[in-house]
């Protein structure tokens, strides 16, 4: 073991930042005296030809243990919130083998802590520095980028109030009471059977009855993003790909990416067809990555879709089945706003798709979750839904990494027994919903904003494209930067869902009161009357 | 390419990965098979006096009256009251991953507390995880690649191999300890391990302990804290302490953690050290899922706090700690209530072994202890120690683990868990392990110094543990079963 103290400043030098090694200098102070001792007994060869050696070797020694330079990879801090102005496939962050050195960490690591830099992260922050509201600070910035439901908690909590004798920890339950003991002990790491009834339940309300889903074919997670991060260990390995239609849901690059090493391959989708996946396209993303050298795993897609809110069709649900099945992957559907639906269109969950089709029904799986459809995302429900047995006993011994906690497990199971309250809450949901989402568009199409047609989820997606200075990505970070300093609105641009058509921005419309509409509406005229 | 119509099971198989196909789970080590036995029939006072006692699962049962107790009187924590349902909105809206302030405040201050004040912890360090499963997943995903290894003392938690290694494909390389000096890690353990990965050209990123450690129950003293530190510094490498069972503690010498060494001694780097947490075994509450990373390197608390995001707390939950943890005054007694309730247990236990020859590892912390049965093996091979230890499972009706499923260089030592029950149980329990003794007594081998070692072992019988409990406890000796050569008959003369 050696530890010299050249060694000792290298790795002080490594500690979050790249070694430099000690350089020429300290490399010269080797030599010279070498040098001396060689010409002293004579000889220009060993003089020459031993310091070289020497010096060669030190400088091997010093590249063996730098430490790695951050991997090329598009530069993303896992928030949805922030991209780099990238259009690129987004690759796996792992750097090649053997190229780690002194104390430092992860080459995972190292590229996740530096991400964060990236300037859709100033949006976030100017949000939490100057919120908006609506009498304490009307000058604040307003938040539009955020998918979170506030238009029913209320429900929620009116719920709670009237059935606080059934709190989970009320001593007053005598025999049905649940003691501390049976709150606190370890529990199913996939979840309690009651919690898996009750969620199996729920979900099929949410789809209006059309599907009766099976509560022993569900893993219970801390939220959908560990789900969608399970399923992906259990589908792939390290370097496959997903085909996923974009625009998509940022937090996909996340998900996957990070530790899962998934690539994703976007499939872009047009406006010409509201963003719905064309067969074609998808055919032909498949061969690129096949050309590659790239093995696609599963097509990935969300229905309702976040960022569009448009809604998949019976038939294009059978054509990705078919298609999956001819190419032997699977099929993941992330249905997280399967009851935040408002429009005239039914959602079809793609469960309800396979009970009429005959295929292999263990490559389809579902990801689902309650932040959305039931606005307690701080709560950590999610879950995977599959007809593949193998699948669910790998994801449910997985599913220890990401538990749900075992009171709120107890409480969400009271909420959802209650079907007559859950029936009326989406039902009200579902209307509030489409309220504040006429209400936004019509706005904005005063404005000559028009939107994509959506009929899910908590925003619209809106084409400004014939503001931005330039059709092009500079054209719309640009407009993005105006929304944000000039109109003092932060908005999801379509870049960060890597969509192929610049100018399309994500306003989710959950966070606001019905007033807080026409102030939207007149922050943006700050940015279409400039351009 | 037409539809082709596979096997249903065949393409499922062949559809799922490595992680979802391979053995990385360790489910099928011996240390699951008693939980199975327990599962198939489990012990109940009335319902099931036969069936097998749980003493395979490190469960802190002990003090849970105290936190219902503080529960009750406490409404406002609970965003299911009255009191507490006006915070319900911002509780059940709140994903930031960053965590509840208070809740992180909270934690600090309990981490400091439980080292009695000699280490201060900023909360702005403290990140969340699922568990303290996902503790460990987490940090090895932030410090190593897949491939590289980090040193770990034997015997070890076997749950290691998979929250460790299953994910992220590092490795996790021992470092043996020994009984004759009580499995203390030496510092020449720890050097021949380090060079032997080397020589089979394998990165060491760091070294992960356990302290107190699982399944020892012993606190690591100074000296050997130190000495991993330095280590890890002279050789920049990275050390974990996962010090999930630093409240247990309920004997001296008093928790050495890694937070106070790094106080001590501020030539360290610190960046090289991280702290694994839980309040699953201190509080009792592993239905929780409450892990948390306390890192000293600010990469890897920003990168660990972007990855909570696969494994955070619930806000509720988060809210009830937040309370919870800052009463000082509740704090305070329950650590006291713990200390004594698991000094009381573990003195009732093995003052219960030794009377009919059974020794254990001297433990001051924990929820086990570690015993030693090498005296009935009848061979000192794992063979011998999984033979004996279904007997143990199947005829004795306990479910305790052996030590080979925690990587123990030495057959025969057994890890016994003794916080996860009533008094009751305890009682049947060690009136199974006394009447398996007398069995294990009549059929066993019949020894020419008999007569030697029972005056041997009756020196030893010279207990210095404090005799709490009346019990009708047989007093004829068992010598045969004491071998007069095991260090610990040493080490009590």
């Amino acid at each position: 073991m050696t530890s010299g103290s050249s060694e000792k400043s290298a790795a002080k030098d490594s500690t979050g930042s790249p070694a430099t090694g000690l350089g020429g200098g300290s490399g010269m102070q080797l030599i010279v005296p070498l040098q001396g001792v060689v010409q002293g007994s004579g000889g220009i060869v060993l003089g020459s030809l031993i310091p070289c050696a020497l010096f060669y070797v030190l400088q091997l020694y010093l590249k063996r243990n730098r430490s790695p330079s951050p991997p090329p990879s598009p530069s993303d801090d896992g928030s949805w919130e922030t991209h780099a102005i990238s259009r690129s496939p987004s690759r796996n962050v792992l750097s090649p083998r053997g190229s780690s050195g002194h104390a430092a960490v992860s080459s995972r690591a190292s590229s996740i802590a530096k991400s964060g830099g990236s300037p859709y992260f100033v949006g976030s922050r100017k949000c939490s520095e100057d919120p908006y509201h609506p009498i304490d600070n009307p000058d604040g910035v307003i938040q539009l980028g955020l998918a979170e439901n506030h238009l029913s908690l209320d429900l929620i909590g009116d719920w709670l109030a009237k059935h606080m004798k059934d709190s989970v920890l009320n001593e007053q339950r005598g025999l049905g009471g649940l003691s501390i003991s049976r709150l606190a002990a370890y529990q199913p790491f996939d979840g309690l059977m009651e919690l898996k009834m009750g969620v199996a339940g729920f979900m099929g309300q949410a789809v209006g009855g059309s599907v009766s889903f099976d509560p022993s074919q569900i893993v219970l997670t801390a939220g959908a993003t560990p789900a969608i991060e399970i399923l992906s260990f259990c589908l792939a390995d390290p370097g496959n790909a997903f085909l996923v239609p974009s625009p998509y849901y940022p937090g996909y690059d996340r998900n996957m990416r990070w530790r899962a090493g998934i690539e994703l391959i976007p499939v872009p989708c047009r406006s010409m067809d509201n963003f719905v996946l064309n067969i074609a396209l998808l055919e032909r993303s498949y061969n690129q990555a096949k050309k590659r050298g790239v093995k696609v795993r599963a097509i990935l897609f969300s229905n309702p879709s976040n960022p569009v809110g448009n809604l998949l069709s019976r038939e294009t649900l059978h054509d990705l089945i078919d298609f999956a099945t001819e190419k032997n992957i699977h099929v993941i559907a992330d249905e997280v706003f399967a009851a935040s639906t408002y429009g005239n269109e039914e959602f079809v969950s793609i469960a309800e798709v396979m009970n009429t089709h005959e295929f292999d029904m263990s490559r389809i799986h579902i990801i689902y979750g309650l932040s959305k459809d039931l606005s307690i995302p701080g709560f950590r429900i999610g879950l995977i839904y599959s007809f593949n047995e193998h699948l669910l006993a790998a994801a449910s011994k997985l599913s220890r990494f990401s538990s749900v906690s075992v009171p709120t497990q107890h409480l969400v199971i009271s909420m959802l027994t209650d079907t007559k309250f859950i029936t009326e809450y989406i039902k009200m949901n579902r209307e509030r919903l489409r309220v504040m989402y006429e209400l936004l568009v019509n706005g904005l199409q005063q404005l000559g904003i028009e939107c994509a047609k959506s009929s899910g989820g908590f925003y619209c997606w809106a084409d400004m494209s014939k503001f931005m200075k330039s059709y092009s990505e500079k054209g719309e970070f640009e407009l993005w930067k105006d929304m944000l300093n000039l109109a003092k609105i932060h908005a999801t641009p379509g870049l960060a869902c890597h969509c192929i058509e610049p100018g399309w921005f994500r306003l989710c419309f959950t966070t606001l009161t019905q007033k807080d509409i026409p102030v939207v509406i007149e922050r943006i005229k700050r940015v279409t009357y400039r351009h | 390419m037409g539809i082709h119509h596979v096997d249903e099971i065949n393409s499922s198989c062949l559809l799922l990965s490595r992680v979802a196909t391979n053995d990385g789970h360790g489910e099928n080590s011996s240390y699951f098979d008693g939980w199975k036995a327990y599962d198939s029939n489990p012990f109940h006072p009335t319902r099931n006096p036969e069936g097998v006692i749980q003493m395979g699962l490190a469960e802190h049962q002990l003090c849970l009256g105290t936190m219902q107790e503080w529960i009750r009187k406490n409404p406002k924590a609970s965003i299911c009251t009255e009191e507490g349902l006006s915070q319900f909105k911002d509780i059940a809206n709140f994903q930031d991953y960053h965590g509840l302030p208070q809740f992180r405040k909270a934690i600090a201050k309990f981490m400091g507390k439980v080292r009695g004040g000699r280490a201060e912890f900023d909360a702005d360090r403290v990140v969340m995880s699922g568990g303290a499963t996902g503790a460990q997943e987490t940090l090895a995903f932030c410090l190593a690649n897949p491939g590289e290894a980090f040193l770990i003392p034997t015997p070890y938690y076997p749950a290691f191999d998979r929250d460790f290694r299953w994910r992220t494909g590092v490795q996790l390389l021992p470092i043996h300890c020994h009984s004759i000096n009580n499995f203390k890690i030496t510092e020449t353990a720890l050097m021949t391990a380090y060079r032997r990965a080397l020589k089979s050209n394998i990165k060491v990123k760091g070294i992960l302990v356990t302290n107190p450690s699982n399944p020892l129950g012993t606190t690591m003293d100074r000296a050997t804290l130190r000495t991993l530190a330095r280590f890890a510094n002279e050789n920049n490498i990275h050390l974990i302490c996962d010090e999930i069972f630093g409240g247990t503690v309920f004997d001296g010498p008093e928790f050495a953690s890694i937070s106070t060494v790094l106080e001590d001694d501020p030539r360290l780097n610190r960046d090289l050290f991280h702290i694994a947490y839980s309040l699953s075994k201190d509080l009792g509450v592993p239905g929780f899922r409450v892990g948390i990373i306390y890192s000293y390197n600010d990469a890897v608390v920003s990168c660990a706090r972007k990855m909570s995001s696969f494994g955070l707390v619930s806000t509720q939950t988060q809210h009830l700690l937040a309370a919870m943890l800052g009463d000082d005054e509740f704090t305070t007694k329950l650590l006291a209530e713990s200390r004594r309730q698991l000094s009381r247990r573990h003195a009732v236990f093995t003052s219960g072994l030794e009377r009919v020859g059974i020794r254990c590892l001297e433990s001051n912390a924990g929820l086990f202890f570690w015993m030693n049965l090498k005296h009935l093996l009848k061979a000192a091979t794992v063979e011998a120690e999984l033979e004996l230890w279904r007997v143990i499972i199947h005829k004795v009706k306990l479910n305790i683990s052996p030590g080979s499923a925690f990587h123990c260089s030495e057959p025969g030592w057994f890890r016994v868990c003794f916080a996860n029950m009533d008094d009751g149980t305890m009682e049947v329990a060690l009136r199974r392990i006394r009447a398996f003794v007398y069995e294990a007594n009549e059929r066993g081998t019949t020894s020419a110094q008999t007569t030697k070692n029972k005056k041997r072992f009756d020196r030893t019988l010279r207990l210095s543990l404090p005799r709490r409990f009346d019990h009708d406890l047989m007093t004829t000796m068992t010598p045969r079963l004491m071998s007069p050569h095991s260090p610990l008959v040493k080490a009590a003369n």
